[in-house]
């Protein structure tokens, strides 16, 4: 039996060595490293760290009006419903990550899987999955999420556009490109000699896929998740701005800033504080996934 | 590419499916919209179902549909009380005035800031390009636009003595709608569908103008005593282009849902605004309508712009 490491290609090794001391290299990475790791650690210690519940009004100081920046202790204001924007802000951390971080997830699945079957075995399976991928991404994605969502949320009794429809809905439709990747990467892969000698000693199908092929096609996925995170990110938050993703009163980036909208002249802060959010967390993962493609990948 | 045109018709029938499977589970079917209304009774719904053909198989549904839009018949839209098609067709041009502007601005501002940092690699005007870039493609484009709003349309940014107020909601003024105000109203929306694409767009010339620049061509065409300005714009950017007509048809579906979210927006009367008004009724045939429309458009343009890529490249050949 041939290991995994020794069957590797000598450039694949190469490639891997020193990925770490070239992302450290990457400054601004490292630096949205950092600032992901706290956003994150928000996000998990919420409860903890919110100064106020995020769905309680605040009886003593609100007047039907969205309370400035520091008054009644709320550092960053209330909304017009009387509540904490802050606390709603922390609250919210917690959506927009483990959205994305799942939705990601379920859309590498479902890529990675149709796109090694398509790569491995070419001929009419290939093409049928690829015809697949073109199909999606021929589609306008935001407004079939809209379609969808909006069914979702109509055929509930409740308004109960939870979380779990929203992940779904966006995973199951954003794994071509991910498709396309493996697929691609799996086409040279599968003439090399490595691929030959573990096809020559008898392994099988999958064995071959998962233990020989995969590890060697990894790179492509993590950079190109990586930035998915962000997009889905976006998406979320779009969807909810539109009304047709998490649901009020649970607190949303995105919905947060729907409901900003119409007291956009008179309370400017509650619409101000939740974009800068998304902005941000956004723009540190675009930079890490920029990092991990300089690592990973010299070539590219 | 003959084979390529017809490869195009069996993609659009196989969307065309998957939309009219996905709009068939939308709650009380293509009759919703009735089913609120106290003055039709339930007799009157089975009586419609059966006049509209509602109550045979869905796969027969499908297909007597199919046969209506080949005639060019789209359905009737209840939410507008009007033909699907006409109601599109009247939004269509606001759409492909916004969507239009936006890839003009994107291209022009896109490849010229590219261009100029893949010249001076790692220059400072290069970092606050890339810099740039970054944040624009991070933005999310909703808040870009509220905050848009707040600056050019609420408050009016001032200083010399004037005061830049941009209009921010709907197409024109009055009814005159004369040009110029069309291009005043056109300012936000623009500004909100680019941002994005003239982030990734730049980034992409640079990376393919650096790979350029390395080209034997380009020193044997500075070797042949041209200026650098020919060698750089004649030899370089031309062949650095070639692929972004590939990147821009491959924006486009993305392009379709941006105006969705910037049409709503700015209160801009084009097809997507007409779209997210419809998905509150669920109206059936107006939903498929707009779905198949921007389908068709996605899928001829990305046709074209594989023609328009052979046709500049002469090394790819579609066999």
């Amino acid at each position: 039996m041939i290991g995994v490491a020794a069957s590797l290609p000598n450039d694949v090794v190469v490639q891997r060595h020193g990925a770490w001391k070239r992302f450290v290299k990457h400054r601004l990475a490292v630096v949205s490293g950092v600032l992901l790791i706290l956003i994150s650690l928000v996000a998990i210690f919420a409860p903890w760290l919110s100064p106020a519940d995020p769905n309680a009004i605040d009886q003593v100081h609100w007047n039907g009006f969205p309370l400035a920046p520091g008054v009644g202790n709320h550092l960053l204001g209330t909304d017009e419903n009387g509540r904490d924007v802050l606390a709603r802000l922390i609250f919210g951390s917690r959506i927009s990550l483990t959205v994305g971080v799942v939705a990601v997830l379920m859309e590498i699945l479902i890529g990675t899987l149709l796109g090694a079957i398509a790569g491995y075995y070419g001929g009419w399976i290939d093409y049928l999955i690829m015809r697949l991928t073109d199909v999606f991404l021929c589609i306008p994605l935001l407004p079939l999420l809209l379609v969808l969502t909006a069914i979702v949320s109509a055929s509930s009794n409740k308004a109960a556009l939870g979380f779990g429809v929203i992940v779904v809905i966006i995973g199951g439709l954003s794994w071509p490109p991910i498709a396309r990747l493996v697929r691609a990467s799996f086409l040279s892969l599968r003439e090399k000699e490595f691929v030959e000698a573990a096809r020559a000693v008898g392994n099988p199908d999958g064995r071959i896929i998962f233990r020989h092929l995969l590890p060697n096609a990894v790179a492509p996925i993590i950079v190109q998740a990586t930035l998915d995170v962000a997009g889905v990110i976006i998406t979320e938050s779009a969807l909810s701005f539109l009304g047709l993703g998490i649901q009020p009163p649970t607190a949303s980036w995105g919905n947060m800033l729907a409901d900003a909208q119409e007291n956009l002249q008179i309370a400017p802060w509650v619409a101000i504080f939740p974009g800068l959010c998304i902005l941000f967390t956004v723009l540190s993962i675009n930079y890490i996934g920029d990092g991990l493609r300089d690592a990973l990948d010299p070539k590219m | 590419m003959a084979r390529r045109s017809l490869e195009s018709i069996p993609l659009l029938l196989f969307i065309s499916l998957i939309f009219f499977a996905i709009l068939h589970n939308v709650p009380g079917g293509p009759l919703a919209p009735y089913l609120q209304n106290p003055h039709i009774t339930a007799a009157d719904i089975i009586r419609l179902k059966h006049n509209l053909g509602l109550d045979q198989p869905v796969s027969v549904q499908y297909f007597s549909w199919l046969s209506r839009v080949v005639r060019g018949d789209l359905g009737y839209s209840t939410s507008n009380s009007e033909p699907v098609l006409q109601a599109i067709l009247e939004r269509m041009p606001a759409t492909l005035i916004l969507m239009g502007s936006a890839i003009v601005v994107s291209l022009l501002v896109g490849v010229t800031a590219g261009l100029i940092a893949a010249l001076r690699p790692y220059s400072a005007v290069d970092y606050a390009i890339t810099t740039f870039a970054f944040f624009g493609q991070s933005m999310p484009v909703f808040w870009f636009a509220l905050m848009l709003q707040l600056a050019f349309a609420v408050n009016g940014i001032s200083g010399f003595g004037y005061q830049l107020r941009l209009p921010s909601a709907g197409m024109c003024a009055d009814d005159a709608c004369p040009w110029w105000d069309i291009l005043d109203h056109l300012v936000l929306p623009t500004t909100v569908l680019s941002l994005f694409y003239v982030a990734t767009w730049s980034r992409f010339i640079r990376s393919s103008m650096l790979e350029v620049l390395r080209a034997d061509y380009m020193r044997t065409a500075a070797a042949k005593g041209l200026t650098r300005t020919r060698v750089v714009l004649g030899h370089g950017l031309k062949n650095a282009l070639n692929p972004l007509v590939t990147v821009v048809a491959l924006a486009l579906p993305g392009l379709v849902g941006g105006a969705v979210i910037t049409e709503q927006i700015f209160a801009w009367p084009g097809m997507g605004r007409l779209f997210y008004s419809a998905l509150g009724q669920f109206d059936f045939a107006l939903l498929m309508g707009y779905l198949m429309m921007v389908s068709v458009l996605v899928v001829l343009c990305n046709l074209l712009a594989d023609i328009g890529y052979a046709i500049l490249d002469p090394r790819v050949s579609y066999e």
